[in-house]
């Protein structure tokens, strides 16, 4: 049987650590005896397509039946949650041997090896007299027998969502090394309507789909909503009143305030790292360029960038020293970075094909929450990609591109909060008949699982909340 | 032959007589000249000589009075909005990229300056328009550019700027749909729109 196991390093961790912490957890005998097979569970996610790692998720046991019906929906939903991550293969309920209740101390693993699970999750959950629910759940390497990790978690009930993902985020973390991405939520534009009239509208929702709601009605043009990273808020660039502005949105009280009135169009806003300013584009007279707004005192910083080229798009680096943005000063948009206080502005952006430079254009730079990597919209040869260089623009990998020259584009890209899975958006060719659909899609680091994500209508302009 | 006819009854007779003197002359010009032409230009076949003799007699061309074609619309009155739009242009087009008006565009501009000077009460908003070919933002960027190029041009031309207002929508507004060239430079666009001022046809 093939294993994606892997016994080389995780992706900046040293193999040694790792080892001897399992192997004081299971003994050294087992990994003495160990076949291949039987090597420490992990799972490398830097390799890209490897074969997903078969996962039992069984239904939590409870003595109490409502609590029972919860318990099957959790185990759903954390199932759901590593399946579309693309590294692990939930195995079908109807094939375990085992009932949840029959697994209390321990699971009988040669019930699980039997249907080739590697690992094997399961748990209890309860309501206790304070009317709060108590999840447990055990994550098991099955052929070594041994329990890998285990928690529990309290909470009020209708926080069940939130519990399953946190479940997923620890199997996650346990077996990949890093940190997980499924307690988090996705705002982005919703479209509907004819295709030279949609309507737009701000939505929320949890990265599975689920909790989806909009915030804003189809009355007025809404674009780029991104979240602050400290608090329930989103800042957005919509033109209510018919001029293009920057707003805030604030998730919790559904009030929204305009940030800053320019006699000019503002747009392209982003939080810094700190979550107390703003920077955005200010166009003045035609000519875009970069500022910060202090949120709390609504001063402007003086403009950040200073020439009449299109200065647009920024992005903080997470320490917030540096600021990745496109210009195109030389003659198409590139992407440059630049000091917080605008010094040292220098283009990264270089197409590797000496010979398509000239004619490859990039923008749309968001930093990664690692640090390590800038991620970007491309555009070469007719073509539209979306990929990642380092911050001084060496090591470009594209991650997806389109496929039909000329037809068709993928824009827009914005990172995970763990810095290993990117969400854009495609938008499907045109026609005189309409067509121009758009959708969300979701792909690893690796470029891998690239996949569609699904929403009630069209969608575009996805931004990733940080953790909840 | 038409021409103004005198319709006082004393010289109609005169009138005729001279016509038809003038048709008979002509005639046997036209007579004459044929058989000329054909021996000039060699080869023989003296088809001319064959021309029957015609003999014309001028009639009377009375006037008629056509009656207005209900189907043709009234021409537009210079001042409403629909005047603007089709006999002075509402639009004008940009080349990739560019925010830089063309000859063509220059002449759309001028007949909208003109007309705006003659209206001064009119106050309009300039949308910026791109086609689908770059990012959103950028996009945004790039229609607020062309929307201010086509301000500043008005302005230049003697059109008060506190009448110009400008919107940028990038990418998002398309006029024509489609990922051809067609449609891309249809939708490579500054729209002068009237925002209030000008009356309905």
């Amino acid at each position: 049987m093939s294993a994606p196991v892997n016994t080389r390093y995780l992706f900046d961790k040293p193999i040694v650590t790792r080892r001897n912490l399992l192997s004081t957890a299971a003994g050294a005998a087992t990994l003495v005896a160990a076949t291949p097979a039987l090597a420490v569970l992990e799972i490398d996610i830097t390799r890209g397509n490897i074969d997903p790692l078969p996962i039992a998720v069984t239904d939590l046991f409870s003595d109490d039946s409502s609590a029972a019906i919860r318990g099957n929906e959790i185990s759903s939903v954390v199932a759901a949650d590593l399946e579309r991550s693309g590294l692990f293969r939930p195995l079908r309920k109807e094939t375990f041997i085992q009932k949840p209740e029959e697994m209390q101390p321990r699971p009988r693993f040669v019930d699980w090896r039997t249907i080739n699970a590697q690992a094997l999750v399961t748990g209890r959950s309860s309501l206790g007299e304070d009317g709060l629910m108590r999840v447990e759940f055990r994550l098991w390497d099955v052929f070594a027998e041994q329990q890998m990790t285990g928690l529990v978690f309290t909470s009020a009930p209708e926080s069940w969502r939130r519990v399953s993902h946190l479940i997923a985020d620890q199997i996650y973390e346990r077996l990949t090394g890093e940190k997980g991405y499924f307690d988090t939520r996705i705002v982005y534009v919703s479209e509907r309507g004819r295709p030279n009239d949609r309507k737009k509208r701000l939505a929320i929702m949890d990265q599975d789909g689920a909790n989806h709601t909009y915030l804003t009605d189809e009355s007025f043009l809404v674009l780029t909503p991104r979240f602050s990273p400290t608090s329930q808020e989103i800042t957005y660039l919509s033109y209510e009143h018919n001029q293009a502005r920057v707003y805030i949105y604030n998730i919790d009280t559904g009030q929204r305030e305009l940030l800053g009135d320019f006699p000019g169009m503002s747009y392209a806003p982003r939080f810094h790292p700190d979550g107390r300013q703003v920077i955005i584009t200010v166009s003045e007279s035609g000519n875009s360029d970069i500022y910060t707004m202090n949120l709390q005192t609504r001063e402007m910083s003086p403009n950040l960038t200073e020439n009449s080229a299109l200065d647009t798009s920024p992005s903080y680096s997470p320490d917030g020293d540096y600021i990745a943005f496109t210009s195109d000063r030389g003659g198409s948009p590139q992407i440059y970075t630049m000091k917080a206080n605008g010094k040292e502005q220098r283009r990264i952006s270089f197409d590797p094909d000496p010979d398509q430079r000239r004619n490859s254009s990039y923008s749309t730079p968001v930093w990664s929450p690692r640090g390590d990597l800038i991620a970007f919209t491309k555009q070469y040869k007719r073509l539209f990609a979306i990929g990642v260089m380092r911050a001084d623009g060496s090591d470009e990998r594209i991650l997806a591109t389109t496929t039909e020259p000329g037809k068709g584009l993928i824009e827009g890209p914005t990172w995970a909060p763990n810095g290993r899975v990117l969400m854009y958006f495609s938008k499907e060719p045109t026609t005189n008949l309409g067509g121009g659909d758009v959708f969300l899609r979701s792909v690893d680091l690796t470029g891998h699982n690239d996949r569609l994500v699904e929403t009630p209508y069209l969608g575009s302009d996805p931004a990733w909340s940080p953790p909840l | 032959m038409r021409s103004s006819y005198s319709e006082t009854k004393g010289s109609q007779m005169r009138q005729s007589l001279i016509w038809s003197a003038i048709v008979l002359l002509l005639v046997s010009a036209c007579e004459t000249v044929p058989e000329e032409t054909v021996e000039a230009e060699a080869g023989g076949a003296a088809i001319a000589n064959q021309l029957p003799a015609v003999n014309v007699t001028p009639q009377p061309v009375t006037p008629v009075q056509v009656a207005p074609d209900p189907n043709v619309p009234k021409p537009l009155a210079r001042e409403t909005e629909e005047f603007f739009v089709v006999e002075v242009g509402d639009r004008i087009f940009f080349d990739l990229n560019s925010s830089d008006i063309n000859e063509r565009a220059q002449e759309t501009l001028n007949r909208q300056a003109e007309w705006l000077r003659e209206y001064p009460n009119v106050n309009i908003t300039i949308e910026g328009h791109t086609d689908e070919r770059g990012t959103r933002e950028y996009n945004l960027g790039l229609g607020d550019r062309r929307a201010n190029s086509v301000l500043a041009y008005l302005v230049a031309l003697g059109v008060d700027q506190e009448r110009l207002s400008t919107i940028s929508w990038g990418k998002e507004k398309p006029a024509a749909l489609g990922s051809n060239q067609t449609a891309w430079a249809l939708n490579r666009r500054a729209v002068t729109t009237i925002t209030d001022g000008a009356p309905a046809n």
